[in-house]
Order: structure tokens, then C-alpha cells, then sequence
């Protein structure tokens, strides 16, 4: 073999394309991690320079401030790190529950759209169109000073059957407190969602077996809600309940839920929920009309034709652009900041940065969590994704 | 390839440099033609621009102020509407040269932000406006309620401070601006709006129904209010000081904007060196002789301002108090020039 082998002048290395390409490759790195070296030493030139704190020293040092809304323990006199977490905790109790609520409005008004009722597919059109096209701060805009202007006021606090109170500092719920003895009856709950997926499960295997259907709902609910209940009701009751009475000014005790947080939380699902309907729809409309066909003649009724065979096989086209709506969602969370609803961005990137005055460390850290928070939502939903594209065989 | 590579390192040194070179403010201004200002841009009486995009106010004034002794044209001065979250961030990075926008002098603003904080141009404190049908009398009364406040302020540090001493329980609803914090006082959101008393006089205004609302009497805090600079440039920082200085001591001298001009042939050797007849005092700041007398023929001096902006020649009516001059038993107090 090595004596048919030609004997070539040996080029010089710049001609090789491989060793070209490499080098290019090499000195393109280079210039970036040189680029990225020189960004940050020359902000940390010029911030000593101007005799501006730097490091992330503040981290422990004392807030000072109030927050409206915390889920953990946070007092004025609190750690600049303790207000992160308070923010960090309201960003995502917003983002998820925005997350739920805008999936199931979106995929109702997606498949609303697609229906045969006329009055019925023109509203959901008439939704998407409008709620698509006004921008979501005006829209958060609206949805406060109409949540503020229609609600009665303090003292004029609409009672709420059960012993709550609606006005316009909130919505106040009576805050269940667990007294001992109550353990037994959230025992009794995790048996009873423990025995209703083993008996959906069991349900599903027969389906597949025989044909034959099982109560499956009705099963569930009896073991998830009849039977706590039950057992709670045998062991005396000993819960209680903090019931919201009116103070001086506010109402004291109970649950508050802030008119700011609803105000986000509804102005974003209901803005998403058209995205979100969008992407239902094309998702509905790329399943070919055979396979409707083909379940009809099967004897199949509409809506178990949707639910069984159409649905399924959309999910792989709605599934992407669905990611893309919960990042969105997440990221838009951060307009909180104009209505006044303590997230991350009102409370860290806002006050902590005003009296800090450490821009550059605050804003990286807010960078790094919206990306941590979206890496993790694409990361899930592509775990998702994986498991219900299409199988070849 | 190769020319892309080439040309992000260029970019890169060029960043490098540009930045580098930012010490020298006043030749930096004069270079560019105007200053540029940080200021309120909603605060009747501080900084707000008319239907006409005319901008008034006392901090308005003191920029026009510092145009009129640098370029002797008081148009010279973009106004940068800041608020109050943005805008240590926009002075520290030279997007402003000074902030003229009722910003409280507290120390950790003045060492570990970066920043120094000149004179004072207004004394004020912080209050409390509720509504009439509160039958409130006093701020210690107001344990529990729910107050509306701006973020980014030493306000809302006082407000838990002030609620944490007398142990009454609070609720802070905090908003990114003033105006949203005052639209949700308004519809009922909040139980008391708090502000330095100065702004409360001026948002009062805008309320739907002013008569509903009153001030409560106490005043809660020591807001000293006054422009501030960048560390690092001494020159800049002096000339910011004396703008002041001038404007102060020409009221003290009995200098107007009418009667500068016959001032300017008087035999009071203050009022010669301060208008610039006499001695070279404008030198040390890097400007003209005439400095102060170009400040005062255009924009007047400080209780001229004063009354103008926030006091009886103003929607706001503020009496002068601790504003008032030093030797009639206010605070305002200036260094001789000499």
C-alpha cells in the first residue's frame, strides 16, 4: 500500500483546510474569553476608581425596608439576602400559578375556536384577536385600576359566605390551622392519592384488557376528598380556623391575597391564554382530517375522538411553541414591577439596587435567575416532549 | 473571518479606552455643548415639564443655574427624567453630570455609591397625608393601616423605621413611581401616602378631591435634598457647590435678577468679588469671572427661585421655615467668595 502512495509536495499548513479551521476556531475563543476578561476587569477598575462598593458583601447586611407579600419570615430588619428569597418566592408562586391557570384557558379557547358552534368560535376568535394584540402592560394597567375602582372599599367590605372579605386591599380567607390529632387526617389524604393512582392504573390495564371502563373520577374523588374528610370528621375536627376581622384600618388575620397579585396573575394568564390558544389550534388543525374520520366511523363520539385521538397527536406540534408561552410567562412576571407586586425585580433589581447602588452584582444575579428559572422550564418541558413524540418503529 | 476576529479585538481596546477617559466633566460638557441634567420630571415645585415641555422647579432652576455659569445660556441643559430606583445608576455611569432631583443626603449614598453630595438646597422632612373621613389627628395613630410608598427612596426606609420605634403594625404597598403610588392612594389601596413633606404639598394637588386629604402634623425624618456629583472629579464638585454658594450669598447681599445689572456698580467689595468686578474668583473653578453674575441675571437668586418654584409665587405655598436664610433664622448658610 505505501509504495502506490504518491509522493506530494507538502503544502504549507495555511492550505490545509482542517488546520485552517481549527486555528480560526482557536483565536475566535480566544478573542472572546480576552473580550469577557477585559469587560470585567475594566468595570472593576472603574468602579474602584469611582470608589463604588463592590463584591457581594451587602448580601447580609440589613434590609431595612417592607415588603407587602412574604410567604417566609421577613421583618424590616431582615437580610438584603432574606428580601431575595421573599422576591424570588413571589416571582415564581406567580409564574406558576400563571402557568396553570393560562393552560387551561388557553387550551379551552384553542379548541373553542375550532368548534362548530358559530357564536362560539367567533368569541374565542374575538379573545385571541384582541387580548393577542394590546400590550401586556396596559393590559396589566387595566386589570389593577379595575380591580382597585370595582371593588368597594374598606369599610364597605363585601362578606363572602364562609367567612371572608373582599375589598379593595385584598381578598381575606379564613387560614385553616391544623391543631394535633389532625395528622391522622392527612394521613388518610396520601393513602387516598396513593390508592387513586393505583386504581387508575389498575382501571387503565382493564380498559386495555377488556374493554371495560371503571369509574375512575368518581373512585378518586371518594378516596382523595370523601375519605379525609371522613376520617377528619371521626377524630373530632380539631381544626380550627383564623377567621379575618376588620381592624382599624385593615383586616386582620386570615389569608391575604394582595389586589396587586391578582391583578398580575389574572392579566397574565389571560394575556398568554390567547398565545397559548394559538398554538392549540394550529396544533388541532395539523392532525389530518382522516384521523377524525377514521375514529367516527369507529363509532367514536366528538368529544372522545378530541380527547383520544386528536388531542394525543397534536401535543407533539403544541408542546415547543407551548415552552416558549411558560418562559414567556415567567419573563413578563417581571411588569409586576408597575403595579406594585413584590417579585424579584420590584424588590432586588429595585430597592436592594437603589440602596446598595451595586448595579453591576445585582443585575447579574437577576440575569442568572431568570435564565436558571427558564433553563429549567425548557429543560422539563423537553423531558416531557421526549416522552410523548412520535415512537418509530 | 479573519477581519471579523481583527475587528472585535479593535472594538474591544476601543471600549476599553473610551471608557477609561471620563474624569474631566466640565471639559467633557463644554465639548459636548450641553449639561445633562438628572431630574424629577413628575414633582411640581422640583422638576416637571409643562404642556409646552418646558421645564420648572427649584432643581430645574439650579441646573439652568449651572448652564447660565458655564456656557452663560440657561437653554443649554437637557433634562433626563430619572426615577427614583435609576437614578444613582444613571449618574454613577455618566449618562448624567449632575443630579438636581430632590435626592435625600444620607451617608451611604454619599461614600459606598460613589457619589458626593454637595449643599443642600432644600431642608425637608418626611409626612404623612391621609383622608379627612380618617378622624386621624396624629401619625401615631395610624398603627395597622396600609401606606403607599415609592420605591428606591429613603422614604420607605423611614416609613419601617418610623412604624418599627412606635411598635404599630404596617403594610407597605411600594410602587416603581411616584404617580402610581399616588393613583393607588387615591383609589383607596392605601389608608396614608407618605413623601418628603414638599412633594405631599405638590401631589396633593393632583388628587381627585383635594379637600378630602389632609397632612398630618408630624414630621418624621431629616431629609436634607441637594444635588450630588460623581467621586472623583473636584473641580466638578466645586463648581456644583458654588452655584449654590452664589445663589445663597446673592440673597443674603440683597442681589436680584432686576437689579444685578446696578449691583454690578456697587462699591460692596462682597458684592464685587461675588458678581466679579473685583479679583479673579471665577478662575479656581475653571469658569469666567462673571459667573455668579451670569447666574443671577438669568435665573435670580436662591429665595427668588425659592418663591418662584415652590413658595408663595407658586401653586405649592410653601413658606420658607428652615429654607429661609441663616441670619433670619433658617438654615440656608454660604461661604464668602473670596
Amino acid at each position: 500500500m505505501a509504495a502506490v502512495e504518491p509522493t506530494r509536495p507538502k503544502a504549507p499548513l495555511i492550505y490545509n483546510p482542517q488546520a485552517c479551521s481549527i486555528a480560526y476556531q482557536v483565536l475566535l475563543c480566544a478573542a472572546i474569553v480576552f473580550l469577557a476578561w477585559s469587560a470585567i476587569h475594566n468595570a472593576a477598575e472603574n468602579l474602584a476608581r469611582a470608589k463604588i462598593a463592590s463584591g457581594f458583601g451587602f448580601w447580609d447586611n440589613t434590609a431595612g425596608f417592607d415588603i407587602s407579600q412574604t410567604l417566609i419570615q421577613y421583618a424590616t430588619t431582615s437580610s438584603y439576602g432574606r428580601a431575595f428569597w421573599v422576591g424570588l418566592i413571589n416571582t415564581l408562586l406567580v409564574a406558576a400559578l400563571g402557568i396553570v391557570l393560562a393552560t387551561i384557558l388557553g387550551f379551552l379557547i384553542g379548541i373553542a375556536r375550532l368548534s362548530k358552534n358559530w357564536l362560539l368560535s367567533r368569541m374565542a376568535s374575538f379573545y385571541v384577536e384582541t387580548i393577542r394584540n394590546i400590550p401586556l402592560l396596559l393590559q396589566l394597567l387595566f386589570w389593577y385600576n379595575a380591580v382597585l375602582k370595582a371593588l368597594p372599599g374598606i369599610r364597605e367590605s363585601l362578606a363572602i359566605p364562609g367567612g371572608g372579605f373582599l375589598n379593595n386591599r385584598g381578598l381575606f380567607l379564613p387560614q385553616p390551622i391544623f391543631e394535633s390529632g389532625s395528622g391522622i387526617a392527612l394521613v388518610a389524604l396520601a393513602a387516598g392519592i396513593a390508592a387513586s393512582i393505583a386504581y387508575a392504573v389498575w382501571a387503565k390495564r382493564r380498559q386495555m384488557a377488556t374493554g371495560r371502563q371503571a369509574p375512575v373520577l368518581w373512585v378518586g374523588l371518594g378516596l382523595m376528598v370523601v375519605m379525609p374528610l371522613a376520617v377528619l370528621a371521626l377524630s373530632g375536627f380539631p381544626v380550627t380556623f383564623n377567621y379575618p376581622e376588620a381592624g382599624r384600618f385593615n383586616i386582620r388575620g386570615g389569608i391575604e391575597i394582595l389586589p396587586e397579585f391578582m391583578a398580575l396573575l389574572f392579566g397574565l394568564s389571560i394575556y398568554t391564554a390567547a398565545f397559548i390558544a394559538e398554538v392549540v389550534r394550529a396544533g388541532i388543525t395539523s392532525v389530518v382530517k382522516g384521523q377524525t374520520e377514521a375514529a367516527y366511523s369507529l363509532g367514536l363520539r366528538p368529544g372522545a375522538t378530541l380527547r383520544l385521538v386528536v388531542i394525543p397527536q397534536a401535543m407533539r406540534v403544541i408542546i415547543p411553541p407551548l415552552t416558549s408561552q411558560y418562559l414567556n410567562i415567567t419573563k413578563n412576571s417581571t411588569l409586576a414591577v408597575a403595579i406594585g407586586y413584590p417579585d424579584l425585580v420590584q424588590i432586588f433589581a429595585g430597592t436592594v439596587l437603589n440602596q446598595t447602588g451595586q448595579a453591576v452584582e445585582v443585575i447579574v444575579i437577576t440575569m442568572a435567575v431568570y435564565l436558571t428559572i427558564s433553563l429549567v422550564t425548557s429543560g422539563l418541558m423537553n423531558l416531557y416532549n421526549r416522552r410523548i413524540s412520535l415512537v418509530e418503529r | 473571518m479573519k477581519s471579523f476576529v481583527v475587528r472585535a479585538v479593535l472594538a474591544g481596546a476601543l471600549a476599553i479606552a473610551a471608557s477609561a477617559a471620563s474624569a474631566q466633566t466640565l471639559n467633557t460638557i463644554k465639548q459636548r455643548g450641553v449639561l445633562n441634567c438628572g431630574s424629577n420630571g413628575t414633582l411640581a415645585g422640583f422638576g416637571l415639564p409643562d404642556s409646552q415641555g418646558r421645564w420648572t422647579g427649584l432643581d430645574v432652576d439650579f441646573c439652568k443655574a449651572l448652564a447660565a455659569a458655564i456656557f452663560n445660556d440657561v437653554t443649554k441643559v437637557k433634562f433626563v427624567p430619572l426615577n427614583t430606583k435609576d437614578r444613582f445608576t444613571a449618574l454613577q455611569s455618566g449618562e448624567v453630570d449632575v443630579l438636581a432631583r430632590n435626592t435625600t443626603w444620607t451617608s451611604s449614598r454619599d461614600t459606598s455609591l460613589g457619589l458626593n453630595f454637595s449643599v443642600v438646597n432644600y431642608f425637608d422632612g418626611q409626612g404623612f397625608m391621609v383622608r379627612k373621613s380618617l378622624k386621624l389627628n396624629s401619625a401615631l395613630e395610624l398603627g395597622d393601616a396600609a401606606v403607599c410608598v415609592q420605591q428606591g427612596t429613603t422614604t420607605e426606609l423611614n416609613l419601617a423605621d418610623y412604624f418599627r420605634a412606635n411598635k404599630m403594625k404596617l403594610k407597605t404597598v411600594t410602587f416603581a413611581t411616584a404617580t402610581e403610588a399616588l393613583k393607588a392612594y387615591d383609589a383607596g389601596r392605601c389608608d396614608a401616602y407618605t413623601t418628603d413633606a414638599s412633594g405631599l404639598a405638590g401631589e396633593r394637588l393632583r388628587l381627585a378631591q383635594i379637600d378630602d386629604h389632609i397632612i398630618l402634623p408630624e414630621i418624621i425624618s431629616k431629609e436634607p435634598l441637594g444635588p450630588a456629583v460623581r467621586h472623583g472629579d473636584d473641580q466638578w464638585f466645586d463648581i456644583v457647590k458654588w452655584t449654590h454658594y452664589a445663589m445663597v450669598n446673592a440673597e443674603e447681599l440683597g442681589i436680584t435678577q432686576a437689579n444685578v445689572d446696578d449691583q454690578k456698580k456697587s462699591d460692596n467689595p462682597d458684592i464685587k468679588r461675588l458678581l466679579g468686578t473685583e479679583g479673579k474668583h471665577g478662575e479656581g473653578l475653571g469658569l469666567s469671572d462673571d459667573w455668579a453674575y451670569r447666574i443671577i441675571k438669568q435665573v435670580g437668586n436662591y429665595g427668588e427661585a425659592f418663591e418662584r418654584n415652590v413658595g408663595q409665587g407658586s401653586t405649592l405655598k410653601i413658606a420658607r421655615g428652615l429654607n429661609a436664610l441663616w441670619n433670619k433664622g433658617g438654615l440656608q448658610f454660604a461661604p464668602s467668595v473670596r
